[in-house]
C-alpha cells in the first residue's frame, strides 16, 4: 500500500474514490462487497482494477455510477468528481454519494462526465433499434441536439471508433454487427458526450484475442485524443500489462496493492499480486511436469484418428430446382492422437474447434470422413457410421469435460450419484464397490470423501470442474476431450486444474484432446497444437515450434494478438493482421 | 470486521447445504400472496376431504317450511333477562310471515326464540371418508330437530351451507382429477415431442395447435350433450373430467415440450448420454427431476381453469346435474331474476369459486417464482 505515488501525475485527479464501502444485505446481516476502497483517476491515464471473480471490482465500478443492483447499497465513503470548466474558468467538486441514485444530478453525470461500457456488447445494445438511433438518443437527451445533428454526430463517432463505412452503419441493427463491432459501437455511444471518465467493465472478456487487441488499441488512441481517464476492470494480467498506467489489485472487496504498472509487475509487494502474476506468466511456456513425463515415457501408437472429417449443417433443405444451403462447420480435418499425447485445438469462437471435437466423439453426426479409434486390444474401428447403442463402448474409453462447471453437473443428483453414473450404466461393480470407487476418485481429484453426499451447487466452479474430471475418469477411459475445461475458471485455478489433469495423465495413462481459445494454456499443456480458422485446420505441429515460429499468417496474427503479462514488452510488440487471401 | 467475515458468502459454506426443496421453500415463503393462497387452498381441500364433518345437515334434505330462508348470524354472547351473560353460540329463530296486502312473504326475526348451537355436537350419523362412522359435526344444533341456515336456504328449503360444503368436494376434486389426466397426457406427448423432435414434434405440435384453436365452450357443450342423460351421476362426473382434460392437456404439453427442448441441449444431459445411460434413464432420471418444480407450478395454475370450466358447464346445465352438488350446480339455481331480487345468498357459491380460483392462482404464481431458486442468483 505504501507504493510510490507516481511522479507522472502532472494533473490533479478528476475522480477520487475515498474509503468506498458497498454492502449487500444477506440473511446473516450486511456483507461488504467493497470494503474501504480508495482510488484516484487522472486525465489521460488508465487505472486497471484487477482481481478474480468475487473480488468486488465490478460492484466497485458500478458504485461510482450508483447503479448497484438491489440489495446492494453504498454504505460509506466519498466519490468526488472534480470538474474543470476549462480555461481556468472555475473548478467544482461534487460528492456523488448522497445524491439520489435516480435523481437528476446523477443522471446528468452519467453519460456527460462519466460513461460506462460493459462486458456483454449484445445485451447492452437494444436489439430493436438502429445503431444510429441508439447513439443519437444519448446525444439528444444529454446535448439537446436535433435529430439531424445527432445522426451526423453518430456517423462521426462511428468513424472515430473505426467502424468501416459509418454512413451505412448507423442504419444497421446490432444483430448485423459482429461482437467486436458491437463493442466499438458501445464505445462510440459511451464517448458521445465527451466524457471525462470512462469506466470499462471487462470490455474485452467476451471477445476473441485478435479483436481484443484491436479494441485495446482503439481505447488507447481514443484516450490520447480526448485526454480521458479510464477505469479498466479486468481479470486478465496480460490485458493489464497491455493497457494500464496504474494498477489496483482487489481481493475480497479490498484493494491489496496499488501502484504504477511497471513497478507492480517488476516488484509485486503483496502475496496475492505475486500469485496472480505467477499464474499469468506460468502459461507462457511448457509445463515442466509434462516435459518430465514425456522423458520417462515416450508417446505410443496413434489411438484416435480423424481422416478428412467434414461436418455440414443444412440451413435450408434442398427444394425444387434449388440446392440445399449448407454451412461447412468443419472442412476435411485430419488429426492424429497418439497414446499418451496431448493435442491442443486452438481457434477463435466460431472456428469449428468444438464441432470438430464433438464430431470426433460422435456427439454430432459426421457428414463425411472417418473417425478411427483403436481400442486396448488393438482393434481399429471407424466410429463415424455407428449409431448410439454401438457407441456405448467407445464412449466408455473416450470421455469429455465440459466448459461450464455449472451446466454440466445435474443439479438434482448428489456428487456421488453423478460420479457413479457411468459405472452404473456400464455395470462396473456392485453398488458397494461403486461407492468405494467414488471415494477413491474424489480422493484422486483432491476432494474430500464427504463431497459424495452433497449436491453440486454446494461447490465452487473449480471444485465442480474437479467433480467433472472425477466423472470423466470413472470408467478408466483412455482419451479425455477437454472442451475449454478451464476457461470459466479464475487464472489461479486454471493452472491447478491443468496440473491435476497432467498428474492424472501420469497415473492413468490418459491422452487429451484439449480445446481452448487461449494459446497460453495450450502451450503449457499440449505436446502438439492444431490451429483452426473458419472450420479449417490452418497449421499443425509441435506446440513450441508453432508458438515460437508460426508459419501460417493466421497463426502469426493470432499469436501477435495474445497479451503478454509484461508491460515492458509493450513497445517491442508488433501486431500482424490476417487478411484472407 | 470479524462480523463481516462470518457473513462473507465467499467464505461461508452453510447456505450451500440447503437442498433444492429448502431453497424453494425459502423463496416461496417470501411471497406473501402465495402463502395466503396456500392457506386458503389447504383449507378448501380440508373442507373437500371432510365435507360431511363441516355440513350440519344433509344437503339434499328439503324443508317446505323454510323456502328461501335467509342467512342467520351467529351470536356468541348470550344475555339473559337478569343481565347475566354466558358465552354460547346461538342464532335467532326467524318466522315466515305474509304481508296481508301484498301477499309477499318475509322472514321476521323472533327475538324470543334462540336456537343454540354446539361445536362438535352430536348430529345425524355419517361415515367420514366413507369409512369411519361418526356422528359429530363442526357445528350442530343443541337440540336435535332444530334447524339453522348460515348461508340461507334455496327454493326447496335445503341448507345452502351444507350444500356449499359438499359442492367444495366435487368442484375442488374435479380440478385435481382433470389436471391429473391432462398431466399424464401432457407429460407423455410433450415429453416425446421435446425429446425426439423432428417429425414426432411436428405432428404433436400441430395437433396441439389444432386443439387450442378450437373454441372450448362449444366443444365441451357438444361433448357433454352427447353423454346419455340417464347416466349414473358418478359416472357422469367422471366423463365430464375426461372431457375437460381432453382439452386441458395441451397447455401442459407445451410447457413440458419447451422445457425438454431446452434441457436437451444442457451439458449434463449430453454427459448422461455419454455415460452410457439408456434413453429411458436419460428422460426419467436426468431430465424429469429438473422439471418437477415447473410441472407443480403449471399444474397449480391449471387447476383453476378446470374449476371454472366445470362451473361454466354446470351453470349452463350441461355439466354435472342434481343430485350431484357442485358450485356450478348451485349457481345454476341463481340463474333467474327471482334469485337476485329475493335470495341473493344463492350467489355465495360464486364467492367460493372466486376465492378458490384466486388463491390457486396466487399459489401457482408463488410456486413458479420459487421453482427456480437459482434464477436470481446469476450475476
Amino acid at each position: 500500500m505504501s507504493q510510490m505515488s507516481s511522479t507522472q501525475h502532472t494533473q490533479p485527479p478528476i475522480l477520487e474514490v475515498k474509503n468506498l464501502e458497498t454492502s449487500f444485505k444477506t440473511r446473516h446481516g450486511w456483507f461488504k462487497a467493497v470494503d474501504d476502497v480508495s482510488i484516484s483517476l487522472y486525465p489521460g491515464r488508465t487505472l486497471c482494477v484487477v482481481g478474480e471473480s468475487g473480488s468486488g471490482k465490478s460492484v466497485m465500478s458500478r458504485s461510482i455510477l450508483q447503479i448497484v443492483d438491489a440489495p446492494g447499497k453504498i454504505t460509506g465513503g466519498e466519490i468526488l468528481l472534480h470538474t474543470d470548466f476549462g480555461d481556468g474558468a472555475g473548478h467544482s467538486t461534487v460528492n456523488m454519494i448522497g445524491m439520489d441514485p435516480r435523481g437528476k444530478q446523477v443522471r446528468a453525470i452519467r453519460g456527460d462526465d462519466i460513461a460506462m461500457i460493459f462486458q456483454e456488447p449484445m445485451s447492452s445494445l437494444s436489439p430493436v433499434h438502429r445503431i444510429g438511433d441508439q447513439i443519437g438518443e444519448t446525444l439528444r437527451i444529454h446535448m439537446g441536439m436535433s435529430k439531424k445533428e445527432a445522426i451526423a454526430r453518430s456517423v462521426e463517432l462511428l468513424r472515430m471508433v473505426e467502424i468501416p463505412n459509418p454512413e451505412e452503419a448507423v442504419k444497421r441493427y446490432p444483430y448485423e454487427f459482429s461482437g467486436g463491432m458491437r463493442q466499438r459501437a458501445m464505445i462510440a455511444m459511451a464517448l458521445s458526450c465527451n466524457p471525462k471518465v470512462l469506466i470499462a467493465d471487462e470490455p474485452t472478456t467476451a471477445l476473441d484475442v485478435t479483436i481484443q487487441a484491436e479494441i485495446l488499441e482503439l481505447m488507447r488512441s481514443l484516450q490520447k485524443a480526448h485526454n480521458m481517464a479510464i477505469l479498466f476492470i479486468t481479470h486478465d494480467m496480460g490485458v493489464v500489462a497491455e493497457i494500464a498506467d496504474d494498477v489496483a489489485v482487489m481481493r475480497h472487496g479490498k484493494v491489496v496493492e496499488k501502484g504504477d504498472v511497471y513497478s507492480v509487475f517488476a516488484s509485486p509487494q503483496h502475496d496475492y499480486t505475486k500469485s496472480l502474476l505467477h499464474a499469468a506468466t506460468q502459461c507462457e511456456g511448457p509445463s515442466d511436469r509434462r516435459l518430465a513425463m514425456r522423458e520417462r515415457r515416450p508417446l505410443g501408437d496413434p489411438i484416435l484418428e480423424a481422416v478428412a472429417l467434414r461436418k455440414e449443417y443444412v440451413i435450408t433443405p434442398a427444394g425444387f430446382r434449388r440446392e440445399a444451403k449448407t454451412l461447412l462447420a468443419v472442412k476435411d480435418a485430419n488429426l492424429q492422437l497418439r497414446d499418451g499425447e496431448n493435442i491442443g485445438i486452438v481457434g477463435e469462437s466460431g472456428s469449428g474447434k468444438t464441432t470438430l471435437a464433438r464430431c470426433i466423439q460422435r456427439i454430432h453426426s459426421v457428414s463425411s470422413g472417418a473417425v478411427l479409434y483403436t481400442d486396448r486390444q488393438g482393434n481399429t474401428r471407424d466410429l463415424a457410421p455407428l449409431t448410439k447403442p454401438d457407441l456405448k463402448e467407445p464412449w466408455r474409453d473416450m470421455r469429455i469435460i465440459f466448459q461450464d462447471p455449472f451446466g454440466s453437473l445435474n443439479p438434482r443428483m448428489t456428487v456421488g450419484q453423478i460420479i457413479a453414473e457411468p459405472l452404473m450404466n456400464h455395470g462396473l461393480g456392485t453398488p458397494v464397490e461403486q461407492r468405494a470407487r467414488v471415494a477413491e476418485l474424489l480422493d484422486l481429484v483432491g476432494l474430500p470423501g464427504s463431497a459424495a453426499e452433497r449436491y453440486p451447487h454446494a461447490f465452487s466452479g473449480g471444485q465442480r470442474q474437479r467433480i467433472s474430471i472425477a466423472r470423466a475418469i470413472a470408467p478408466n477411459p483412455r482419451i479425455i476431450i477437454a472442451d475449454e475445461a478451464t476457461s470459466a475458471l479464475d487464472v489461479s485455478l486454471r493452472t491447478q486444474i491443468m496440473d491435476l489433469l497432467l498428474e492424472l495423465q501420469e497415473k492413468l495413462g490418459l491422452s487429451y484432446l484439449f480445446i481452448s481459445h487461449d494459446v497460453g494454456l495450450v502451450r503449457y499443456f499440449c505436446d502438439r497444437v492444431v490451429v483452426m480458422y473458419k472450420g479449417q485446420i490452418m497449421e499443425e505441429g509441435e506446440t513450441e515450434d508453432v508458438c515460437t515460429n508460426p508459419q501460417h499468417p493466421y497463426t502469426q496474427s493470432l499469436l501477435s494478438a495474445v497479451p503478454i503479462a509484461d508491460p515492458t514488452m509493450r513497445a517491442s510488440k508488433t501486431r500482424t493482421r490476417y487478411v484472407e487471401g | 470486521m470479524t462480523q463481516s467475515n462470518s457473513i462473507d458468502p465467499r467464505l461461508s459454506t452453510d447456505i450451500a447445504e440447503a437442498t433444492q426443496w429448502k431453497l424453494m421453500w425459502l423463496k416461496f415463503r417470501k411471497h406473501r400472496l402465495a402463502m395466503f393462497g396456500l392457506c386458503i387452498v389447504s383449507f378448501l381441500y380440508l373442507i373437500a376431504l371432510c365435507a360431511e364433518f363441516f355440513s350440519p345437515f344433509d344437503p339434499s334434505e328439503t324443508s317446505t317450511a323454510d323456502l328461501f330462508h335467509p342467512p342467520q348470524r351467529i351470536h356468541f354472547v348470550d344475555r339473559a333477562e337478569d343481565a347475566s351473560w354466558a358465552l354460547r353460540m346461538y342464532v335467532y329463530d326467524q318466522k315466515l310471515t305474509r304481508d296481508p296486502i301484498t301477499l309477499a312473504t318475509t322472514y321476521v326475526k323472533n327475538p324470543d326464540k334462540k336456537i343454540y348451537l354446539k361445536l362438535f355436537g352430536k348430529n345425524e350419523p355419517y361415515n367420514l371418508f366413507g369409512l369411519i362412522p361418526m356422528s359429530r359435526t363442526l357445528i350442530a344444533p343443541a337440540t336435535a330437530d332444530e334447524k339453522f341456515y348460515l348461508f340461507g336456504a334455496d327454493r326447496l328449503g335445503r341448507d345452502m351451507f351444507s350444500r356449499a360444503m359438499m359442492g367444495t368436494r366435487i368442484s375442488m376434486s374435479i380440478g385435481l382429477v382433470g389436471v391429473t389426466l391432462s398431466l399424464c397426457l401432457g407429460l407423455l406427448i410433450g415429453g416425446l415431442s421435446g425429446y425426439f423432435g423432428g417429425l414426432v414434434d411436428a405432428v404433436s405440435s400441430r395437433a396441439i395447435e389444432l386443439i387450442l384453436a378450437m373454441p372450448t365452450i362449444p366443444v365441451w357443450l357438444g361433448l357433454s350433450a352427447a353423454l346419455p342423460a340417464t347416466l349414473d351421476p358418478l359416472l357422469r362426473y367422471f366423463m365430464i373430467t375426461i372431457i375437460l382434460s381432453l382439452i386441458g392437456w395441451t397447455e401442459l404439453a407445451r410447457v413440458v415440450r419447451g422445457r425438454f427442448l431446452a434441457l436437451r441441449q444442457e451439458d449434463f444431459v449430453i454427459s448422461a448420454e455419454l455415460d452410457g445411460a439408456p434413453t429411458r434413464r436419460v428422460i426419467f432420471r436426468h431430465m424429469m427431476p429438473s422439471l418437477v418444480s415447473h410441472i407443480i407450478a403449471s399444474v397449480t395454475l391449471a387447476i383453476p381453469s378446470m374449476i371454472l370450466a366445470e362451473t361454466s358447464l354446470s351453470f349452463l346445465g350441461l355439466g354435472l346435474s342434481p343430485p350431484t352438488v357442485s358450485w356450478g350446480v348451485l349457481l345454476k339455481e341463481a340463474q333467474n331474476i327471482h334469485a337476485i331480487a329475493q335470495a341473493p345468498w344463492l350467489f355465495i357459491p360464486g364467492a367460493f369459486v372466486a376465492l378458490a380460483v384466486l388463491s390457486l392462482n396466487f399459489l401457482g404464481d408463488g410456486l413458479r417464482d420459487a421453482a427456480d431458486p437459482y434464477a436470481s442468483e446469476g450475476s
